[in-house]
């Protein structure tokens, strides 16, 4: 039986997928013509092994919006939410361009600056221009991208262009104004609020066209879809399907957020969340169509640094004031470093893609019997970036969920966590956050992680969860798939998994 | 006849470019804590627009009102949510 050495090198076998469009991580990047893999290898929310790699920032510059979604309230921001649309603290472009370059010159991986609002950035298009114009001319190294509700995008498409900006993301959730009627109560168009299915068939219309306008410019196009249980969750595929056709270069598919306390539509209505395993399955259909993101994390729109962590605390408006920054030493820096991991990983890709040993010439008369593959089996990573298998299990603050079976192991998802171990008073409570840690880790068989603590260890072996840091500091990948092929090795895998308990 | 905002603005700025007449502020904290329109400049965009701009793009419920302190956009009718459902929820949060 031949298995991979490391996972994400082996080509999937002919599924129903094509090569490129899916796959492991690797595979998203090894698809991609090289032009395309160039203006993504350093954009940590268009390259997933770039995520782990290459931090963000968001600069809250644009905060009036030209519609009204059920899953926003403009009302209800707060500072340890973590959802898109909150801020803390809106800027002006030339504060936003002072934070950037302080952001850039103390975390070397900053490698984009995207305006994603509060509000929509195109529905603020002098403040979203202003800010692009004044950070190109000082830090050129930078990445632009905007995120939009497209209501906006064929009126901006030439300007967007001008400014050389690369990747744009719309949010399209659906592209039948029935069902948008369900998810967007009004828009202001054209001097008017315009209500109903009659609002959502012209954002539609405006979406699909900027879309075209975009791809026809070479311009990146990630589309974002809220899956909302009941509303568009079975109509997402349709989206998918139609997006790829007209060159989207990748799709995100996001759960809703809904809570009471936000203060929005589905969230005093009672509309539900799908579940991670809802999730996973639309994205699972959705990418035999398409190139599907699964390392989203839903930031906020004011979010700083790596994916899955935000240092926006550190760089308040009167801190920032207080920096003493050389701009072109951080600069210098970035270069350096950005080289050096691009390096790294095209060496890694080389390597995957090395001939293997040669076969040895030897006639088999009879094929030898096939071993029974394992099953897939989920497995949930505390890592917090390069890759690797590196965060104490009471220290994550989410986990990467990783897909292992016999083609390798690759992300599926991620999943948030309260932090189990605070390390302060509030430790009497540790126990409930763990409960909760538990049940966020539902469907996992596994946890990889670089240390754990005695008590963890056994509540999560109690649930079904094997926790596992004999693999800390490897890469996630070959960790994964070491703890596969052990349990393909003692037999566990020839079962169906274990009955998965539901929250 | 003039419009005016009421202290639930949320500061979003999309009124501001909107309006005709060059009338609405941004805010000015501490003195000034949400925007404002000039009575003296404000015209309701009578002669401009069918409706008044401020009020058709301002996503929150009762932030705008008449010079009879009605709202032009009263609860329920931007959101979808029903006042009643609204309160209901805010008193369960609060029970907690």
């Amino acid at each position: 039986m031949d298995l991979p050495v490391i996972g994400n090198s082996v080509p999937k076998p002919a599924g129903g997928c094509s090569a490129g469009s899916c796959g492991s991580t690797a595979g998203q990047m090894n698809g991609l013509p090289d032009d395309v893999r160039r203006k993504v290898q350093d954009h940590p929310c268009y390259s997933e092994e770039a995520h782990h790699h290459f931090a963000r920032m968001h600069a809250a510059v644009a905060p009036a919006c030209n519609i009204q979604c059920h899953y926003c309230n403009r009302k209800y921001d707060c500072a340890n939410e973590s959802r898109p649309g909150v801020v803390s603290e809106l800027l002006t472009p030339e504060q936003a361009v002072k934070k950037t370059l302080a952001v850039a010159a103390h975390i070397p991986q900053m490698s984009v600056l995207g305006i994603a609002g509060p509000g929509d950035p195109l529905a603020n298009p002098e403040r979203t221009f202003a800010t692009f114009r004044m950070l190109a001319e000082k830090a050129p190294d930078i990445k632009l991208c905007v995120s939009t509700n497209g209501l906006a995008l064929p009126a901006h498409v030439e300007e967007l262009a001008r400014h050389n900006i690369d990747h744009v993301t719309i949010t399209i959730n659906c592209v039948d104004p029935d069902v948008g009627a369900k998810i967007y109560p009004w828009i202001f168009w054209q001097n008017r609020r315009v209500f109903g299915r009659e609002a959502a068939a012209i954002l539609i219309e405006q979406q699909q066209q900027g879309l075209e306008m975009l791809v026809a410019r070479g311009v990146l196009v990630k589309v974002n879809s809220v899956m909302i249980p009941g509303v568009n969750d079975e109509h997402l595929k349709e989206v998918s399907r139609i997006v790829k056709a007209k060159g989207a270069f990748l799709h995100n598919v996001m759960p809703l957020i809904a809570e009471a306390e936000h203060g929005t539509f589905y969230g005093v209505m009672g509309q539900r969340s799908p579940t991670p395993d809802e999730l996973k399955t639309l994205q699972d259909a959705c990418e035999g169509d398409m190139n599907m993101m699964r390392h989203c994390r839903q930031c906020r729109a004011d979010a700083v640094g790596l994916l899955g962590e935000d240092r926006g605390a550190e760089f308040t408006l009167e801190k920032v004031a207080a920096m003493e920054i050389d701009h072109e030493a951080a600069m210098a820096r970035r270069l350096e470093l950005r080289a050096k991991v691009n390096a790294e990983l095209e060496a890694k890709r080389a390597r995957a893609h090395a001939p293997t040993v040669p076969a040895p010439q030897v006639v088999t008369l009879h094929r030898p019997a096939k071993t029974a593959q394992g099953r897939a089996v989920l497995m949930a990573v505390a890592s917090k970036g390069q890759g690797v298998v590196n965060e104490h299990f009471g220290h994550a603050r989410e986990f990467l969920i990783y897909e292992a079976n016999e083609a390798g192991a690759r992300l599926v998802g991620t999943r948030k966590t309260d932090l189990y171990c605070s390390g302060d008073d509030t430790c009497g409570d540790g126990e409930s956050v763990l409960e909760k840690t538990i049940r966020a880790l539902e469907g996992c068989e596994v946890v990889l992680c670089s240390r754990i603590g005695f008590e963890p260890w056994g509540k999560l072996e109690a649930a079904g969860i094997k926790p596992n840091g004999e693999h800390a500091m490897e890469p996630i990948e070959e960790a994964a798939m070491a703890v596969w092929r052990e349990m393909l090795a003692a037999g566990k895998l020839a079962q169906p998994a274990p009955e998965r308990k539901r929250a | 006849m003039a419009l005016e905002i009421i202290e639930s603005c949320v500061n979003c700025w999309a009124c501001q470019p909107l309006c005709p007449n060059d009338a609405i502020l941004a805010a000015a904290p501490p003195e000034y804590p949400v925007f404002r329109i000039e009575a003296e400049k404000c015209t309701e965009c009578l002669g401009d627009h069918a409706k008044p701009q401020c009020a058709e793009i301002c996503p929150i419920e009762g932030a705008i009102v008449n010079e009879l302190a009605e709202p032009l956009n009263p609860p329920g009718s931007l959101t979808g949510i029903p006042p009643i459902r609204w309160a209901a929820v805010q008193a369960e949060i609060a029970a907690r």
